[in-house]
């Protein structure tokens, strides 16, 4: 679907789960130059803030909840990102290639 | 409970800063004790009930009611600041005046404090919410009353204690440019929250990034360092800005500033001696 290379203003649609406190996947490869949807799907009773400095990026997800937040279009490289309230457990990285 | 304290804090950090300002620019009014302390309880009361809706709120709007919301109440509190701002140019050189010659309360009672009293309410109210959630949180994943009781006063203790600091730093400056000085904090301030209401709305992708990183100095200032987030809360420093956020900015400081030459400079210079 990619193999075009023609840049749609499309958004590529990318997903996170919460687990336990917890990202999944741990690394989170999505594609360079185009901005993604990254949809963020809390699946613990607690809240949880999805928060990356690399990517300038900051959002509440309520327990059960789900959240968007448009990220990019970026250039290649590894964007970490944290569950703000569970920071010792809730660590990933956003792969860019 | 360092945990839940340092979380904490952070929060009461960025409220207890900008209340200092709010605090030092309304040095020397009558009773603005109890318009900062309405704007923290009416702040505080509003944390409770963002976050309570906090479901509802994210899934407004197609799923980006937090961010609109978030932009919403910072630009209401750009407006404020401006609305303060320029008043206090037109008038500050009086106030102070009379500070020095009388050395005690100057009330005007054209003076826009419910303006304050609403940046103040909104501070506390943002910062706030995320405490209530994160409290929540621990809470339901049976964290002990004593971790949390804890970690609540370690924070606020710590963060109002570093808001006290600054405000008694800010109350060393000279008075004859004292209120020029604050009026210039609150500038950095108003133009810091636009450019924060900015990146909500591109990370909503209402608005277009316009460059999504038009610089990092994160290896110089991290966000996340104890500096680099009170910079943040008070001139609106940002490791990797938006030009879109860059351009809130100016245009938000420009703007106040514009309005502070004009209606500064069109009142008549006081004529009271000091």
């Amino acid at each position: 679907m990619l193999a075009s290379g023609v840049a749609w203003a499309a958004d590529y649609d990318a997903k996170l789960v919460i687990r336990d406190h917890k990202f999944e996947p741990v690394e989170l490869t999505v594609p360079a130059g185009q901005k993604i949807k990254l949809l963020v799907d809390n699946q613990d009773a607690t809240p949880e803030e999805f928060e990356s400095n690399e990517l300038n990026r900051e959002k509440i997800v309520t327990g059960k909840g789900t959240i968007t937040v448009f990220i990019g279009p970026l250039e290649a490289g590894r964007y970490p990102f944290f569950g703000d309230f569970h920071q010792e457990t809730a660590q990933g990285v956003l792969i860019v290639k | 409970m360092l945990g839940t304290g340092l979380l904490v804090f952070r929060e009461v950090l960025e409220a207890a800063l900008i209340v200092s300002i709010v605090c030092a620019a309304t040095r020397g009014v009558r009773g603005r004790g109890l318009w900062v302390g309405s704007g923290i309880g009416a702040g505080t009361l509003g944390a409770i009930v963002v976050a309570f809706f906090a479901s509802a709120i994210a899934a407004a709007v197609s799923g980006i009611g937090q961010e609109l919301f978030n932009a919403t109440i910072l630009l209401a509190a750009v407006a404020m600041i401006g609305w303060h701002a320029i008043w206090m140019a037109s008038h500050g050189r009086e106030l102070a005046m009379e500070m020095k010659g009388v050395g005690s309360a100057v009330q005007d009672g054209s003076r826009p404090l419910s303006a304050l009293l609403i940046v103040v309410a909104i501070a506390v109210l943002r910062e706030g919410s995320e405490v209530v959630l994160f409290l929540y949180g621990q809470a339901a994943s049976g964290a002990s009353v004593l971790e949390i009781a804890g970690g609540i006063a370690f924070g606020i203790i710590c963060g109002v204690a570093v808001g006290f600091l600054l405000y008694f730093g800010l109350l060393r400056i000279p008075m004859r440019h004292f209120f020029s000085a604050t009026n210039w904090l609150m500038l950095l301030l108003a133009a810091g929250l636009a450019s924060q209401a900015a990146r909500f709305l591109i990370q909503a992708d209402v608005l277009p990034a316009l460059g999504n990183r038009i610089w990092d100095s994160s290896a110089i200032l991290s966000d996340h360092s104890l500096i680099g987030q009170a910079l943040h809360t008070l001139v609106g420093y940002d490791a990797r800005p938006a030009g879109m956020q860059l351009l809130f900015y100016a245009v938000t400081a420009c703007a106040i500033a514009l309005g502070m030459k004009l209606w500064g400079n069109a009142r008549p210079q006081p004529h009271a001696s000091a």
